[in-house]
């Protein structure tokens, strides 16, 4: 049973999954799931564990292009151009998609060079210019003021939150246009998982972003559409406002009020 | 509805149920009571429905306070969340019916001495039978959680409406007779709002009740009864 978004007349469709499949090996673990996220709006994706949520959201860059006799089938279609095309630059795709993980990832790098290191792999930037994107990117990600006197020092030196806040940067930087949040804040404490929201929140006015979140109340706060997986499939698609206070199906209820299914 | 995992949480929500319906019991005795008392002109039973107030006060106050708690202990969604909404919105309305009705028995004990014209009150008698079974039709439903009961309780309130203009009516009449009746009927006359105020209540409960269930929010427009010559609201505008 998958059901169909609802799609608002003025709001842009980003990215459209349609019929999509996805396979580990003989395992299938998205079953015909057809989504849009519309532009510059936050999508959160909920679920018990193994639904394939996180699955989901490594087909929207490819990244399980990494796996051998992992493969996906269907479409997903960023501004007209199917990503899941052997043909697509998954490097320039991966530019323009960019993946926050669960766990912060810094590379054992400067906190300078974990964001221009990115920067380089795609533009030739003068030092000057560089400098200009290093900052900008650690000031979307609020991080600038806690970093600028040590942007030489290794970024693992840096707290669980700013690490993560630094992998955001490192997003950021890249000048993706669509930026995916896989668990993000689940290793934070309050004060950092306050931070990335308030950053999720700023981002979507320039990014149109995807989030997974085990935490619902973190899915009320920052998304403006929810997505309900249950076994590979989305069971519920719609307005956060409806989806927390009045869900339409039974198992999307018990999930979210924690009751046995 | 199935349970929760972590049971505290059916336990703090069936407690907010259980004052509800606590709350409910002493709201209609109180009205039933302080309508006995009008219709006896009985002092010391009107007495006592003033005394039972309190109660139903602090009882407001506790499932208040343990909504709230559960909001910040659980943080509830969806069914969960209306639930701790319709709490505390039932008991105020709940509270209010329970301030009406004392305010009915604290009227009865200052008109005792004067009861000009006894079959002034029977009109209010009719307004009390149908005030009293639209409560009791309103609590079941939130009891049993029925829809089209607190439906059916919401539509009916135009009743109620008439036979309030239909009291003034006949208490307009025995002032204009006799004058020495106007402070008597006056009197009845604010038992009458009482009265049309308690079948207001009565329809948020029922309109909480339909919210409870099924999330949806009841038109803002209930149906209106128009009595020719004796409209006593401005019209409102139709919806747009």
């Amino acid at each position: 049973m998958t059901v169909m978004p609802v799609v608002k007349p003025e709001l842009s469709t980003k990215v459209s999954v349609r019929n999509l499949d996805f396979f580990y090996g003989d395992q299938r673990a998205l079953k015909n799931v057809t989504i849009g996220l519309h532009t510059n709006k936050v999508t959160a994706f909920i679920g018990p564990s193994g639904c394939g949520k996180s699955t989901l959201l490594r087909v929207l860059n490819r990244m399980y292009d990494l796996y051998p006799k992992q493969r996906a089938e269907g479409e997903v279609i960023l501004d007209g151009e199917n990503i899941l095309d052997p043909r697509v630059d998954v490097n320039l795709l991966r530019s323009r998609v960019g993946m926050v993980f669960q766990k912060p990832t810094p590379f054992p790098m400067s906190i300078y060079e974990n964001i221009a290191f990115g920067v380089r792999l795609y533009e030739k930037l003068s030092k000057a210019a560089l400098d200009e994107r290093v900052e900008e990117a650690l000031r979307g990600a609020a991080l600038w003021e806690e970093v600028k006197d040590k942007l030489h020092k290794s970024g693992l030196g840096l707290s669980g939150g700013q690490q993560q806040r630094l992998c955001i940067a490192r997003s950021v930087a890249v000048q993706p246009e669509v930026i995916l949040f896989d668990e993000p804040c689940s290793a934070l404490d309050p004060i950092s998982t306050a931070k990335v929201e308030e950053l999720i929140d700023e981002l979507s006015q320039r990014y149109t972003i995807a989030i997974v979140t085990h935490n619902m109340q973190q899915a009320v706060r920052v998304s403006d559409f929810t997505a309900f997986m249950y076994l590979g499939e989305i069971t519920e698609f719609g307005e956060t406002d409806a989806v927390f206070t009045a869900p339409r199906e039974k198992r999307t209820q018990d999930y979210i009020t924690g009751r046995f299914g | 509805m199935s349970d929760h995992i972590v049971k505290a949480y059916d336990r703090d929500l069936e407690t907010l149920g259980r004052r509800i319906a606590e709350m409910g019991g002493i709201a209609e005795k109180m009205l039933a009571e302080a309508m006995d008392a009008l219709a006896a002109f009985d002092v010391a039973l009107a007495q006592r429905v003033v005394l039972t107030d309190p109660r139903l006060d602090a009882l407001q106050r506790e499932i208040e306070e343990s909504a709230i708690l559960t909001i910040a202990k659980r943080q509830p969604l969806a069914v969960d969340l209306r639930e701790c909404i319709a709490a505390i919105r039932i008991s105020g309305d709940l509270e209010r019916v329970g301030d009406l009705a004392k305010n009915i028995a604290k009227r009865t004990v200052k008109i005792v001495g004067e009861a000009r014209v006894p079959r002034a009150i029977i009109g209010l008698k009719s307004m009390h039978d149908v005030a009293a079974l639209q409560l009791k039709d309103a609590l079941d439903a939130y009891a049993q959680r029925d829809v089209e009961r607190a439906r059916a309780v919401w539509s009916n309130d135009v009743e109620l409406d008439a036979l309030e203009d239909s009291v003034f009516r006949d208490l307009l009449t025995f002032m204009m007779e006799d004058p020495r009746n106007i402070s008597f009927c006056t009197h009845l006359l604010f038992c009458s709002k009482n009265l049309e105020r308690i079948g207001d209540h009565t329809t948020n409960i029922s309109e909480t009740v339909v919210y409870l269930v099924t999330g949806e929010s009841m038109p803002t427009e209930r149906p209106k009864m128009r009595v020719p010559g004796l409209e006593m609201e401005q019209p409102v505008d139709p919806p747009h």
